[in-house]
């Protein structure tokens, strides 16, 4: 299986409450093997998924959101987060897990892999997508 | 053209499924064709034969079965999905010590990457669910 798409994951739902992130991200993760070029978009509450520092021991839900520090070593690191969805919420970047990548072309540097974009460049993402799985 | 389905919600609770069933069987009608179609969260509970509705409502589970047997239609169910909603065909049920099974016809069960090759393979993925 050669053919390589652009794979666009737009989550817009809050990490708890309900078991879509946790199955988004589940779909991420064995979808990474098939090699695609795979682009993950956070916004609505969406944007709460990617906050560090959660804990969810009270409510017996497993925390899973250290899975996402190993996005990066999945070969995931182009991970846009909607500006506009944080600052309705109060967050910054600076509440957010920070996501890395070793880029191999580059002597193995680690790079930020989240991008704050706005809703203009959310709409090119969506444009670009050739398959949009939304969770 | 080439579609993959795929169904997030559960039967009743939510339209998705009467939508996608819908959808899919207009795009077969029109001569399309369904490279699949594939069942994750509640969507899962849409495959089980064991549903009974009112008499007075519609069934969700029934037409899915009769328009994969009419055109050999293929409805993945997510393995890890199906496993936390008690989803089950007879091998599944066995293999994890469970003392039934309820998978419907024409459904059978299998793993995430069915969903990926759906969306490699397919001209569009169409998303039915909140």
């Amino acid at each position: 299986m050669s053919t390589i798409k652009q794979f666009l994951y737009v989550n817009r739902k809050a990490p708890y409450g309900t078991v879509y992130a946790l199955e988004s991200l589940e779909v991420v993760l064995i979808g990474a093997a098939f090699e695609q070029d795979v682009r993950l978009l956070f916004m609505d509450d969406g944007v709460f998924q990617l906050v560090k520092g959660q804990d969810s021991s009270d409510s017996e839900i497993k925390n899973f959101s250290p899975t996402y520090n190993a996005l990066g070593d999945y070969d995931i690191n182009k991970i846009y987060v909607d500006k506009q969805s944080l600052e309705e919420r109060g967050l910054s970047l600076d509440d957010l897990l920070h996501l890395t990548w070793e880029d191999e072309d580059e002597d193995w540097a680690e790079k930020d892999s989240i991008v704050l974009v706005d809703r203009s460049e959310i709409v090119a993402l969506m444009d670009d997508a050739e398959v949009v799985l939304s969770f | 053209m080439k579609f993959t389905i795929q169904v997030n919600e559960g039967p009743y609770t939510h339209q998705s499924s009467d939508s996608a069933y819908h959808f899919t069987k207009a795009a077969l009608e029109k001569g399309h064709e369904i490279f699949r179609v594939f069942f994750y969260h509640d969507g899962v509970n849409n495959a089980t034969r064991l549903t009974t509705p009112p008499q007075d409502d519609r069934n969700v589970i029934t037409p899915w079965s009769e328009l994969a047997e009419k055109h050999n239609l293929d409805m993945v169910v997510c393995v890890a999905a199906a496993q936390r909603r008690g989803i089950a065909d007879a091998d599944e049920s066995k293999r994890n010590g469970k003392d039934a099974d309820n998978l419907a016809p024409g459904f059978r069960i299998s793993g995430l990457g069915q969903l990926i090759e759906g969306g490699i393979q397919s001209d569009r993925l169409v998303v039915f669910g909140d």
